[in-house]
């Protein structure tokens, strides 16, 4: 039997019985749409129409329509691609890693972790396919038989590793996220009737809930976790090396991917508190992610923003003491030259604010999270733009420096991704279970208050 | 006789309780065709006599599969039928190829082995599940009991599930 020590907190407040969770998790899908939710959801899709124009203007017209110049070749549509990219880590670290850690505290908030990860990668890949150009020659990444002979794509290229990364990531986090979904849909299922019980019959896949079932369940689970864990670790390293393979001051550094990794885990996990906090309150879910859930995932936040911190003061130090000239202007140009201010906006959320986090009052207090988890988003955004955009902007010849304004298309293909992000999260906030049922269940005797 | 497809379903409230229960049911010599539960209780396995799965060994086979058709497919495509001479650098560069070989393994393991799982589970969305009782999906543990291959009476079985716990007997068929 499994015991728990009992000066642990418990992760699932209240006295929750099994069937309070069933209850209180079904209770949202079942009930009508709430007045906030329908607001929030008209607002989300005005915007992804109104972004749904720009992005077509850009896909009718061309990229030209994007503030690009001949120096600054990749601005904004990479930056938004990374930092969505970025975002996405954070579902199946949550569900992967911390299964693989045993940390149980993630079966509250694993679901909706994941369902922001694909969402998140969906986005990334708009901007991926939108700076081709042609999307509708997107299909030429792949290595198909064509009408050149045989010409293939250059597996050499970091750009293609790039296309097996994220196309993998994005498939087998929506498996392992759908996998998880199937005996929580035969909940609903059961407790729902006519066009309903059909749907999520279907959605369900024949689920009994057997014991055989379960054992297999769990040992796919396992192994799942296990191959996910390295393929989040990889997908990040494989965008950092979409930089690090060039030769571009300022890009081609062997630190880029375990700081890129960092990078990524520290802004998903501020994404992901920025819609939890949200959701607690509206689902009243509060005895599920509980105060220690929040103060769990903000040391982790403080953890990933000091390694990024270091990282950043490494970058210098090397830039510097490598003894290249080009990098070391590079680095230079960045903290002084003309994006100085997106230099010091990125230091100041990234490194100094999460650094707030060393303090439990502010760990444990939600209105300073919630504040904190969108400074760092920011942050995190400008993290991105200050790599690519300041790197590009000064040449090597000085006769083709640049700077970079957006153009309404550059804003409107981002708000493009915000509309689809927030109208699909919303849509499964209200159709889908956002806890996962049975693994809350599965905790609550060794970590509720009910004593047994 | 009635004993065709029809079952003794035991409820219980606990999974602790039901474990016993599972102990107690077959050391008495009945056997009990199926647990239903609705989160993994652990050791249910171990007490109902399943070995363990071999899908994480199906998830390796698919994964060697990923592993070979992606070198095959590189090392053909870029050393064999268009070999590209890119500043005298090798033909076959290994290292360049480890990033997809990953990818490509760790893709056809994960789905190779859940849609096994689906198939050997009989997982899919256009089948109708016979459940011994809904609440099994919700709070209660469920065990049942095939009368068709049990020998015992009806009654007894039923006296037997209620002192090894269960909080209702229940008799259920199917057509």
């Amino acid at each position: 039997m499994h015991v728990t020590s009992s000066v642990r907190p418990p992760l699932v407040t209240g006295g929750k019985k099994y069937e309070d969770v069933t209850q209180d998790i079904c209770k949202q899908v079942e009930g009508a749409p709430s007045t906030a939710w329908k607001i929030s959801f008209t607002f989300s899709v005005i915007i992804f129409i109104y972004g749904g124009y720009c992005l077509w203007m850009t896909w009718y017209d061309g990229i030209g329509m994007w503030g690009l110049n001949k120096t600054i070749g990749w601005s904004w549509d990479i930056t938004n691609f990374v930092w969505w990219v970025g975002i996405g880590h954070a579902g199946t670290l949550i569900s992967a890693v911390l299964l693989l850690f045993r940390q149980k505290w993630r079966t509250s908030i694993n679901r909706a972790a994941e369902a922001m990860t694909i969402f998140a990668v969906i986005c990334a890949a708009t901007f991926i396919i939108a700076h081709m150009g042609r999307p509708w020659l997107g299909y030429w990444v792949l290595p198909l038989p064509n009408a050149f002979g045989s010409l293939w794509v250059n597996f050499n290229s970091a750009l293609m590793w790039d296309v097996f990364a994220i196309s993998t990531y994005f498939s087998v986090s929506l498996l392992f996220w759908y996998v998880g979904l199937i005996p929580d849909f035969a909940t609903i299922r059961e407790r729902a009737t006519g066009i309903r019980r059909v749907i999520y019959g279907a959605l369900s896949f024949n689920w009994d809930g057997s014991a055989k079932t379960w054992s297999r369940y769990e040992a796919v689970s396992l192994v799942l976790a296990g191959v996910a864990t390295p393929l989040v670790l990889s997908v990040h390293t494989i965008v950092s090396m979409d930089f690090a393979t060039s030769i571009i001051p300022g890009w081609h550094t062997t630190i880029f991917p375990p700081y890129f990794v960092a990078g990524a885990i520290f802004s998903g996990f501020a994404m992901v508190l920025s819609l939890m906090l949200v959701t607690r309150v509206l689902y009243n879910l509060e005895d599920y992610i509980t105060i220690d859930h929040v103060e769990s995932m903000n040391k982790i936040i403080l953890t990933t923003g000091s390694i990024v911190g270091i990282a950043y003061l490494t970058e210098f130090f090397m830039a510097w003491y490598s003894g290249v000239y080009y990098e070391a202007f590079a680095f230079q140009n960045r903290a002084f030259g003309p994006y100085w201010w997106a230099y010091a906006s990125m230091m100041t959320c990234n490194v100094i604010t999460p650094q707030l986090f060393w303090f439990r009052k502010v760990r444990r207090s939600l209105v300073w999270t919630f504040i904190l988890s969108i400074i760092v988003n920011i942050g995190m955004w400008f993290e991105r733009f200050v790599i690519i955009c300041t790197s590009l902007s000064r040449d090597f010849i000085p006769s083709s420096w640049a700077m970079f304004s957006p153009t309404m298309y550059d804003v409107g293909d981002f708000l493009f991704t915000f509309g689809l992000f927030f109208t699909c999260f919303l849509l499964f906030a209200k159709y889908f279970p956002v806890i996962n049922m049975a693994e809350v269940k599965a905790i609550i005797k060794s970590s509720s208050e009910e004593k047994h | 006789m009635e004993k065709e497809n029809s079952f003794l379903v035991g409820i219980y409230d606990d999974e602790d309780v039901l474990l016993d229960a599972v102990a107690k049911v077959r050391k008495s010599g009945v056997k009990i065709h199926e647990c239903y539960t609705p989160f993994p209780v652990h050791g249910l396995d171990d007490a109902m006599g399943y070995n363990y799965s071999n899908l994480p060994i199906v998830g390796f086979l698919f994964g060697v599969t990923g592993t070979i058709c992606a070198l095959t497919m590189m090392i053909g495509m870029m050393g064999f039928d268009w070999p590209m001479d890119i500043g005298g650098r090798p033909y076959i560069p290994l290292p360049d190829f480890i990033p997809i070989t990953f990818e490509l393994t760790v893709l056809l393991c994960a789905f190779g082995m859940t849609i096994s799982f689906f198939i050997v589970s009989n997982l899919n969305p256009w089948s109708t599940p016979r459940m011994f009782d809904p609440r099994s999906v919700d709070h209660k543990f469920v065990m049942a009991i095939d009368l068709g291959v049990n020998k015992q009476d009806v009654a007894s079985i039923t006296t037997l599930l209620k002192s090894s716990g269960a909080s209702e007997v229940n008799k259920k068929s199917f057509e």
